[in-house]
């Protein structure tokens, strides 16, 4: 089945015209097809603004041209807090209404330039905010290997349509563990990159000093593959890295003897469960016998993350979502001034966990509560950058459980925020350090069978240590091949 | 009691840029309603400022002209509130760490040179602009992040003249510098004001009341004009004012609440992400510096000191840059610079206007218009005929000795010339004879005047008045 394949593979079929990319593309819309109706990872897709794409890439296989593109003909989703031009653009919010982007993202045109064909609208929290998806403003995207179950949050469309096979890879945003927690939790691979390594123009901004966009794949070749393809400097964005982005390929050789594998004494405590635990464990001993030396280091303000996190993002957030206001586009529910205006439709267009983090975080900046919430949490924030530099001074990489638990079912802990935030313990702090992450998968729970997520962390700019090392283990073990049962019966 | 006003100015100025703050749009005024708008300026979902690199110059540029500190880091802060013409329903501003602080300008008020201080002047993104209609309300967005520059003064100011005279001052500075075309009637120029009073002598100061709505400078002192006799009387009456935000009418000339301390906005500044901090290295700030002009008061003392001009001259020469540019560039080469100045100021300037050219267009050279002050000067030519030498030298770039000499209007000096003449107007004029010899000193100028016309003009007529003298008193 032409959507089963990887990047590296699909594009190679389509290269050599094995295949073509409109086969790619129609195995992945019969498989939506057939299996979205229970997944619900799209929330919508425009089938013929697709084949056209295809097509055209069709023509240009046959006229021979530019062949070395990497993602040749690949189909890849696109979670619904990316701007792209004649698409609905909603956030998976009510607040959007019928607006349609006017311009690509800086990610989507790189798609473009790479050969891919841009696939899709993927189901989130509302404008990234939650860990379940659970808080989309249309319904919940299940997870395939248990449809029961949340398939973690917020990017929880983009990595249950690349877990069931709906695409060959997706774009997701991580602002606090959004990409690699439902990577964990739907048994793929989830890449946050160093910050200001992806261009943020046209991700409609969460926490705009913790957002990044990074990759879903099915391994990690073509997370490396994908991640180079998004990763540059861009003039629209002045927080993006004016540096090359290196091929991340080259760094996928197998061979990690030598490297030094850090595991955070805090990470290991009260609250992860003893499957997860085990797994990881299981997962740090095979990356020893690799060759690895793993040393126990230590991060002394990870007790802190959680509550930093909600201070800064939602300040963030509050300014953020302020133009949503109903007076240029979107919803809009009329009042007899501009204030009546602003709350009714705001009112109407945000969901609750959206209003909760926008009053939170008017809270905290507040005159004369500034110093003591957004300041403190700032300055806590350079000692959790600084936890993380030291550390990396010792190790290349570190290596955590990605959640403490597998996927929690639907319902579960929707009615409380604060058990909900919890789910996000692991993934927060490298977001506040501003460093890169991934999660892979590293088996799975008994019964149910739910997939496990491995974390390691990078240093800033250190993708390829962390690709490399993930590279090793993932072909060491072949976590990666188990499918979800959705679909194949 | 006696009691004095305390005024601290608040000026925004739209800085000359091709293109808006964070976007490439372009900075202009008069565009149909929306035309000079992306996704940026409009606040589009995903979109991402990037800082015009020319606007930060010239903020930097404003600092030295304000004799500013530029300091090596600045930052950019978001300051929230909602209104409909602000696209993102908050302003990118600087709150905190400003690109330039701690300056003053000095002008000249009252006979003599004021100073006023400025506290800081931050770089910020204007609005867009609201338009009220029988049933509904639009937004024109064009001027929604423009590059805004926000000059801050100490409250250093004593009067609403004072007020006007600053504010006048610090708009030829800017329109010196290259900063702003200032221009009023675009709104290129908008002005708060906070004013308090105290009873003279007193050191702390009163309930500080900030006025809005001015939309040119002498609103403002029209406004200061009602404000401080109605704070004075308020405080004379023994009522407490309390500090709030006025807005001034225009039409009536008054001023009326507008919201208390209580009802004031809190902003909830904070650092933007999206905006690295600013931290300009040596050689970019010695790039700016070096674009830095004279400003118009020193101009002016220099035109006085070096070239003893009087006042009324200087200030022609400010007023006009290009004008005293030329006069600066001729009065180079020569010993007379009054000389130079009457020519440049009374011919120059009444020939450009007459004939609409521009200074470039002049067809002579510099150095002919000292030439032709020579000639005056070694009296080859009076300066009645100079006029005429003139004329023709703006009309062909002929050279005014190669006119002299062609049209021959050299001056007569020949006294057995200019004794026939004399004769002959004596001759001509018995009245004037015989009022002069009656005491009525001023009958010779009646007669040198017919010796002139007698000579075409062309006679001394210093020469021709010691002759008629010497002859009528024989």
């Amino acid at each position: 089945m032409l959507n089963e394949l990887t990047i590296a593979e699909a594009a190679r079929r389509v290269r050599a015209g094995e295949t073509s990319a409109t086969d790619v593309l129609r195995a992945c819309i019969d498989h939506v097809k057939k299996v979205d109706p229970q997944v619900k990872a799209f929330l919508s897709y425009d089938e013929a603004d697709a084949l056209v794409q295809a097509n055209a890439i069709d023509h240009q296989v046959a006229a021979r041209e530019n062949l070395e593109r990497p993602l040749l003909g690949v189909p890849i989703g696109i979670k619904d807090v990316l701007s792209v031009k004649g698409h609905h653009l909603n956030c998976a919010s009510k607040i959007l209404g019928n607006y349609v982007a006017p311009f690509d993202a800086t990610v989507i045109q790189k798609l473009r330039d790479a050969g891919a064909i841009v696939f899709g609208r993927l189901n989130m929290d509302e404008f990234a905010m939650g860990s379940s998806t659970e808080n989309s403003a249309f319904f919940t995207t299940r997870n395939p290997w248990d449809l029961e179950r949340i398939p973690g949050g917020s990017s929880g469309g983009s990595a249950a349509a690349v877990a069931a096979d709906e695409c060959i890879a997706t774009l997701g945003s991580d602002t606090g563990g959004s990409i690699r927690q439902p990577a964990a939790l739907c048994g793929c691979v989830g890449l946050k990159p160093t910050y200001g390594r992806v261009s943020r123009y046209g991700l409609v901004a969460f926490a705009s000093s913790l957002d990044q966009i990074g990759p879903f794949t099915k391994d990690i070749r073509d997370a490396a593959i994908l991640l180079g393809v998004i990763s540059g400097h861009d003039a629209l964005d002045s927080t993006s890295i004016p540096q090359v982005a290196p091929d991340y390929t080259k760094a996928l050789d197998g061979n990690i003897k030598g490297l030094k594998i850090g595991l955070p004494r805090e990470y290991m405590v009260g609250g992860l469960d003893p499957e997860v635990k085990a797994a990881v464990s299981a997962a740090v001993e095979n990356l020893q016998k690799q060759g690895a030396e793993v040393v126990e280091i230590s991060l002394p303000h990870t007790d802190y993350a959680v509550a930093v996190y909600y201070i800064i993002a939602t300040a963030e957030a509050s300014a953020n979502l302020a133009r949503f206001d109903g007076i240029r586009y979107g919803l809009r529910e009329d009042g007899a001034d501009p204030i009546e205006l602003y709350s009714k439709t705001r009112g109407a267009g945000f969901g609750a966990e959206v209003k909760r983090r926008i009053i939170l975080g008017t809270y905290v900046l507040s005159s004369g509560y500034y110093d003591a919430f957004y300041l403190r949490a700032q300055k806590v924030r350079t000692l959790i950058r600084q936890d993380f530099l030291k550390a990396f001074e010792q190790v290349d990489a570190i290596v955590t459980p990605t959640t403490p638990t597998a996927a929690f079912k639907a319902g579960e802990k929707s009615d409380d925020p604060l058990q909900m935030y919890l789910s996000d313990i692991f993934t927060i702090s490298c977001n506040l350090a501003g460093i890169c992450g991934l999660s892979l998968p590293c088996g799975f729970t008994k019964a149910p069978k739910l997939p496990i997520g491995l974390q390691l962390l990078g240093k800033p700019f250190g993708e390829e240590t962390i690709l490399k090392i993930a590279h090793a283990y993932e072909q060491a073990t072949g976590w990666h091949k188990e499918k979800p049962p959705i679909g194949r019966i | 009691m006696e009691y004095e006003a305390v005024i601290g100015l608040e000026t925004h100025v739209q800085l000359k840029t091709h293109s808006k703050m964070w976007c490439g749009c372009a900075n202009e005024f008069g565009a149909l309603p929306n035309t000079n708008v992306c996704p940026v300026c409009l606040g589009l979902p995903g979109v991402l400022p990037v800082a015009n690199e020319e606007a930060l110059r010239l903020t930097a540029l404003t600092g030295y002209l304000l004799n500013c500190e530029i300091p090596r880091f600045a930052k950019f802060d978001r300051k929230n509130y909602f209104y409909p013409d602000a696209p993102k329903n908050y302003q990118i501003t600087q709150y905190d760490k400003p690109s330039t602080q701690h300056g003053f300008v000095d002008f000249e008020f009252q006979g003599g040179i004021a100073r006023v201080r400025i506290t800081r002047a931050h770089l910020e993104e204007d609005v867009g602009k609201n338009f009220h209609f029988d049933r509904n309300s639009g937004v024109d967005f064009n001027r929604a992040g423009v590059p805004l520059l926000e000059i801050v003064s100490e409250p250093d100011i004593t009067s609403s003249d004072m007020a006007y005279t600053y504010l006048n001052a610090l708009k030829d500075i800017l329109i010196y510098g290259g900063i702003s075309d200032c221009d009023m009637e675009k709104g290129m120029v908008r002005c708060d004001v906070n004013v308090s009073v105290r009873p003279k002598g007193q050191k702390e100061l009163g309930a500080k009341i900030e006025i809005k709505n001015m939309n040119s400078f002498s609103g403002v002192r029209r406004a200061l004009d009602y404000e401080i006799p109605r704070q004075i009387e308020e405080v004379t009456r023994g009522n407490k004012l309390r500090q709030e935000t006025r807005r001034w009418d225009d039409v009536s000339g008054i001023t009326e609440t507008m919201r208390s301390k209580e009802q004031a906005h809190d902003y909830r500044y904070f650092p933007e992400p999206d905006l690295m901090p600013f931290t300009p290295d040596d050689a970019w700030l010695a790039a700016v510096k070096a674009r830095a002009v004279e400003l118009p008061l020193a101009r002016k003392q220099r035109f006085i000191n070096t070239y003893q001009l009087p006042t009324s001259d200087a200030q022609t020469f400010i007023d006009d840059v290009a004008l005293g540019d030329y006069f600066e560039g001729v009065v180079r080469e020569s010993k007379n610079p009054k000389a130079v100045a009457n020519w440049v100021i009374n011919n120059l300037r009444a020939k450009l206007t007459e004939s609409q050219t521009a200074l470039a267009d002049v067809k002579f050279k510099p150095a002919q218009l000292l030439e032709l002050i020579a000639l005056v000067e070694e009296k080859t030519i009076s300066t009645s005929i100079a006029q005429t030498v003139f004329a023709d030298m703006f009309a062909t770039g002929e050279s005014p000795r190669g006119i002299v000499e062609a049209k021959g209007l050299a001056q007569v000096t020949d006294t057995s010339a200019i004794e026939k003449f004399a004769d002959e107007a004596i001759a001509a004029n018995p009245k004037s004879v015989a009022d002069y010899r009656a005491g009525k000193v001023a009958a010779l100028n009646a007669l040198k005047g017919q010796v002139m016309k007698l000579s075409k003009g062309k006679a001394n007529p210093n020469l021709a008045g010691e002759i008629l003298e010497r002859k009528l008193k024989a």
